[in-house]
């Protein structure tokens, strides 16, 4: 015999639709409001993420990553005397102005490095190589902005900042929190594009530890050496940055608001639904009541359903989901849906099913076995 | 004929105060194994009210339970389960059939309910909508039975337990005559050959002559009948109340 719970939900197709529908709405509503805060907050530090660095040396004060603050390039020196440093690197992060062939200006952040060693330069090239940024005025931009700073072929030559750049290469997925399109570059040329700061400065100095090499040990000795500035670990840098976006400013609590606001809906949608679902089969777990089954018995009927419902749920909710996400990723959200987010929202809806399957329980608990001898 | 179901001094009082209503008061009355026992009365006269008692469906305000020889007047609320599973088969005017299983289904559950094995469960459910007339309606949805056939399904399951004691409320109500009779019929033989206790609340005066006893019930009192209750249960076959503990309950 087919389990009374698995008839109960299939039996009646265009009442399991609904259910359905009620989870999967749920599931994707929460699984785009949490991309969206996941996918905005990676993207506000995803290029110290991408670094490669291990401790980042910025001048005191500095928070988060697009408001570097120049230093002297005397305290590279410094750190790259320091034992248990193998490698050191001046890196620039500079907002500066982008002319667009029409005449247009568009403000982009512009992001120099060294293109032998890559610390802190682009990934996910799609066209050029990283190398090719060592010749003179050659900058890479990403896929995304190619319409927004109006760059119709590679090799076409811009304006930044008054300095003449030309397309090099491009990259995919690299996005900015802000509206500030990442151009990367080389630290000499950055030096022109970048505003506001000398030959002799830099805006952050990227450092490499030796293997095995203890990094809390390391901080303690760089602070001790170089004077003036704050040192993070690359994690404790990306952590600070993403606080910062995230919550401290407007646009970041709008998303954090709108993630939460979207679990809350989810979670009720998800309750509303399955507590309809066990209700519409009140008198059948009355009559159950009646013949003689006990509570238990009852209850895996209801938990199976819930169960049932979470997985078929789930299964269509993040297939839809990942439709959502490769949309986005073509336009202007940055939804993400790491795997160790996709395992948590299957526990999500487990949960979720079950505990509205939980509340209905208590209702069937309640139904009094008389009810069925009223018609 | 031994007695297989039996209530004793029972009253029951629905809500409190001034509201309170008394819906039995001091109901005492036994049905024999073999027995097809009516229970019959106006509209509020507390038929349904009794049999929920007798079913261990409703507890009663005050007075005794016994079925198959047991005492379960002081029974928790989580052992009734347990006694009507084992005791008790219910058919109920509307069927009460699980819409979404097929009429073999609704007769495995009953068996599911009692630990029987899936492969048993199905040939026993067989055997039982034959013994109905119901072999090629295993496969059928409640929706796609008549009345009639429902009912049958309903016996089927009700038998499925293999209980002492069949309670029915208003059986033939929604069927025509015909199925009233099949569906009476089914339930005599059953009294008759397998020793059943049968008890049926109706307001249906056609069903009479299936009756081996009336028990007439008026403002929650059981009423002087046709059949006197002493005629019928006498002597060494008197349901035996001393087996009841007489301990006070809710």
């Amino acid at each position: 015999m087919a389990s009374l719970a698995w008839r109960n939900l299939f039996h009646d197709k265009v009442r399991f639709a609904v259910t359905l529908t009620g989870v999967v709405f749920a599931i994707v509503l929460i699984v785009v409001q949490l991309g969206l805060f996941i996918g905005f907050t990676t993207t506000t530090s995803n290029v110290i993420d991408h670094s490669n660095a291990d401790l980042w040396v910025v001048s005191k004060g500095v928070q988060y990553f697009d408001a570097g603050v120049p230093v002297s390039e005397r305290k590279l020196y410094q750190v790259m005397s320091t034992p248990g440093i193998i490698k050191a690197e001046k890196y620039i992060v500079r907002f500066s102005r982008w002319k667009r062939p029409d005449g247009a200006e568009e403000n982009v952040i512009v992001i120099g490095f060294n293109p032998d060693t890559s610390m802190g330069g682009p990934w996910n090239l799609t066209v050029g190589h990283v190398k090719d940024l060592k010749a003179a005025d050659t900058v890479f931009i990403d896929e995304f902005y190619r319409e927004k700073l109006g760059v119709t072929h590679l090799g076409q030559v811009v304006e930044i900042n008054g300095y003449r750049a030309r397309i090099v290469g491009y990259t995919r997925g690299i996005r900015s929190f802000t509206t500030s399109p990442f151009i990367f570059t080389s630290f000499k040329n950055a030096l022109n594009y970048g505003r506001l700061i000398n030959e002799d400065q830099t805006i952050y100095i990227m450092a490499k530890a030796a293997a095995g090499a203890d990094l809390a040990k390391l901080k303690r000795q760089l602070s001790a050496r170089v004077t003036n500035v704050d040192i993070f670990t690359t994690a404790e840098f990306s952590r600070s940055t993403q606080f910062y976006w995230m919550l401290t400013t407007g646009a970041g609590i709008a998303v954090l608001i709108a993630a939460l606001m979207g679990l809350i809906v989810g979670v009720v949608v998800v309750a509303q639904t399955i507590y309809a679902t066990t209700m519409d089969h009140l008198r059948e777990f009355g009559t159950l009541k009646a013949m003689g089954a006990p509570n238990g018995y009852i209850y895996r009927v209801i938990i199976k359903q819930a169960i049932m419902s979470a997985i078929i749920g789930y299964a269509v909710g993040m297939a839809i989901s990942a439709v959502v996400i490769r949309i986005s990723q073509k336009g202007g959200a940055a939804i993400r849906m790491p795997w160790p987010m996709a395992v948590a929202m299957f526990g999500l809806t487990l949960a979720m099913c079950i505990g509205a399957s939980i509340v209905s329980i208590k209702k069937v608990t309640t139904i009094d076995p008389a009810m069925v001898f009223k018609g | 004929m031994t007695t297989a179901i039996a209530v004793k001094d029972v009253t029951k009082t629905y809500a409190s105060g001034a509201a309170a209503v008394q819906a039995l008061a001091g109901v005492t009355m036994a049905v024999s194994h073999g027995e097809v026992a009516l229970l019959m009365g106006p509209s509020g006269s507390g038929k349904t009210t009794l049999l929920s008692i007798m079913g261990c469906i409703l507890r009663p305000t005050s007075g005794f339970v016994q079925v198959c020889g047991r005492d379960v007047s002081g029974l928790s609320e989580a052992k009734l389960p347990a006694v009507r599973l084992q005791h008790i088969g219910f058919i109920f005017q509307g069927f009460n059939l699980f819409p979404t299983l097929t009429a073999g289904e609704n007769v495995e559950l009953s068996l599911d309910l009692k630990g029987v094995r899936a492969g048993l469960a199905k040939s026993r459910s067989r055997e039982l909508l034959d013994a109905v007339g119901l072999t090629k309606k295993y496969d059928s949805f409640p929706a796609d039975l008549s009345g009639g056939e429902k009912q049958r399904v309903a016996i089927a399951r009700a038998l499925a337990g293999d209980p002492q004691v069949i309670l029915a409320d208003e059986p033939t109500a929604a069927l025509d005559s015909h199925s009233g009779r099949t569906v009476m019929e089914i339930l005599r033989t059953l009294a008759r050959q397998r020793d059943r206790a049968v008890v049926l609340v109706t307001h249906d005066n056609r069903l009479l002559e299936f009756a081996d006893r009336i028990i007439r019930i008026e403002d929650g009192k059981i009423m002087p009948s046709p059949i006197p209750y002493e005629a019928t249960i006498s002597g060494a076959d008197a349901p035996d109340y001393s087996s009841i503990n007489p301990t006070p309950h809710g």
